[in-house]
């Protein structure tokens, strides 16, 4: 266990893997995003209450459930590289926030759109929706800070901390809007069961959802490639490879 | 296939109007955070192959002219 | 000499705190003052009607209480991050937990204490049934402590900026968010004649949580600011 986490820790080594890692991942993801997609768009039986517009659900539930856990992920990143000062666990949140934002902005766009033809109203104060759009806030909150630091190193650690309180307040905040929605729930929306789902229409969204957790791989290895690209900018195996990429 | 033809596939009874944007945008968003990164790191590589180049190109009189 | 045990340095800290913002009284007016100008702000927006403006009193007056403490919270710090006494603090060794309890305890008794004292006034102005004003500054007792302290974390991380007014909204506008949920809803219950205590038996539980947690977080939050 130990020798990986030595070389978790050293810039070339992920660097290289995480290139090797994407060069099967990505093609893989894409696919099974496409396959999905289609899958649920046009082969599926429209759903009994909800018709045709219940097709946002392979796209909309996928993303909610990735940018969730995709904050846990920042935050936890933030948490190893507070405590053992591991600089790629860093690079690793950085990396994080700005695809974690851009999962929740479509899980709330997506949601947006989906209530329309559902509920009759582009937005309702509904307790996940609610929690979904603070979870967005919290996302940019971190980016902001980052982007507030001159002094990346600083910037870095801020935000671990930033994001670890926000993951001791996620439980809080879903909770008091549970709660909160609870109290002024204006019983004009009527929520289908979600247990009643078909297994045919089940299979596609598994698929989607496992497609959009290795899409949030991909985009947070891409992500952190450039990171290690601009914070090692000055080493040896950067120019190296710096200029062997600008040959033609 | 569940629709008959493109058409029933576009309209979707009426709902096309709301599935195919959902879709769209979330396309181009995916789109947007996988090509972002690539393009940045090309730029990123190229910007540091130049610096390699111009400090190889002219050691002396650059160095002295630059501290 | 001897240093201080921690709980007397604490103790004297808070002092001092709390005396030079006796010093300038202005200071400590001016959140008060912002208070009563936005409640009066409301009137404005929603009309006059008695009726409307009661059944919106609890929200705003859990709101502006609310952004009143957000403004006043980028200043915990600032003004002992400028003349470097911040970080005489982190080297001091009695424990940082602690003494920046003490900034927070400070700045709660000159904004949050003071707004909940006054909140009643304003209440009347909005039309709020007074079975509620006993709900409202206990509400307001135990939740403008919590706002400070998670105030306290932005401020802490945002110390060390010079445009970090802006930013500490962003960072801690989400994390206010529980609080204004149960404040409100606290004041809401005693409006509709139900009972206030089990909002505000939650507020007083994340109370207790954030006293033990967010200290810790505003000590590594002054860490990195000194450092940067």
């Amino acid at each position: 266990m130990w020798p990986i986490f030595h070389k978790l820790g050293s810039p070339p080594w992920l660097y290289a893997i995480a290139g090797s890692i994407l060069r099967w991942l990505l093609p893989i993801t894409l696919l099974a995003l496409v396959t999905g997609a289609v899958w649920g768009l046009l082969f599926t039986q429209p759903e009994r209450i909800q018709g045709n517009s219940y097709r946002i659900i392979y796209i909309h539930v996928p993303a909610a459930v990735v940018a969730l856990a995709g904050y846990y992920v920042m935050a936890l990143a933030g948490a190893v590289s507070l405590i053992w000062r591991m600089k790629m666990a860093d690079v690793a949140m950085k990396a994080a926030a700005p695809v974690g934002a851009a999962f929740t902005f479509i899980a709330l766009f997506t949601g947006a759109i989906w209530g329309k033809p559902t509920w009759g109203t582009w937005w309702v104060w509904d307790a996940r929706i609610t929690s979904m759009l603070i979870l967005f806030f919290l996302y940019l909150g971190v980016v902001a800070l980052y982007e507030a630091f001159d002094n990346k190193e600083a910037a870095s650690k801020a935000c671990a901390v930033l994001s670890l309180v926000g993951m001791v307040n996620i439980p809080i905040i879903y909770k008091s809007v549970d709660w909160w929605y609870a109290l002024h729930q204006g019983a004009t929306i009527k929520f289908t069961g979600e247990s009643s789902i078909d297994s045919s229409m089940m299979y596609p969204l598994l698929l989607m959802i496992g497609a959009f957790y290795a899409l949030f791989t991909c985009c947070l290895l891409l992500n952190m490639r450039v990171e290690i690209l601009q914070r090692e900018s000055r080493t040896q195996w950067v120019k190296k490879l710096a200029t062997k990429a600008g040959r033609p | 296939m569940y629709f008959d033809s493109l058409q029933a596939a576009l309209e979707m009874q009426g709902h096309g109007m709301f599935v195919w944007p959902a879709y769209s945008v979330t396309i181009a968003v995916i789109a947007l955070l996988v090509i972002t990164p690539l393009l940045r790191r090309r730029k990123v590589l190229r910007q540091l192959e130049a610096q390699a180049r111009r400090a190889q190109g002219a050691p002396a009189g650059r160095a002295g002219g630059e501290r | 000499m001897t240093a201080p045990a921690a709980g007397q340095f604490c103790l004297r800290l808070l002092r001092r705190q709390l005396l030079l913002a006796v010093r300038r009284p202005v200071e400590i007016g001016n959140p008060l003052l912002f208070f009563a100008m936005v409640v009066a702000l409301f009137p404005l927006g929603l009309g006059p009607a008695p009726g409307t403006l009661a059944g919106f009193a609890s929200g705003v007056l859990w709101i502006t209480a609310l952004l009143s403490n957000l403004l006043t919270s980028d200043a915990v710090f600032r003004s002992d991050f400028e003349d470097g006494s911040l970080e005489q603090l982190l080297l001091a060794p009695q424990p940082l937990f602690l003494s920046v309890l003490a900034y927070i305890g400070a700045h709660w008794l000159t904004t949050g204490l003071l707004l909940a004292l006054v909140s009643p006034v304003f209440a009347l102005m909005l039309n709020l049934s007074t079975a509620a004003l006993g709900a409202l500054v206990a509400s307001l007792l135990i939740g403008t402590a919590l706002l400070s302290l998670i105030g306290g974390i932005g401020a802490s991380l945002t110390v060390g900026l010079k445009r970090g007014g802006m930013l500490i909204s962003l960072l801690i506008l989400p994390l206010y968010m529980p609080v204004l949920i149960f404040g409100s809803a606290a004041v809401q219950a005693a409006v509709s004649g139900l009972p206030a205590g089990p909002y505000l038996a939650i507020l007083g539980a994340m109370l207790c949580l954030a006293i033990a947690l967010a200290p810790l977080a505003m000590a590594a939050g002054l860490r990195i600011s000194i450092d940067a």
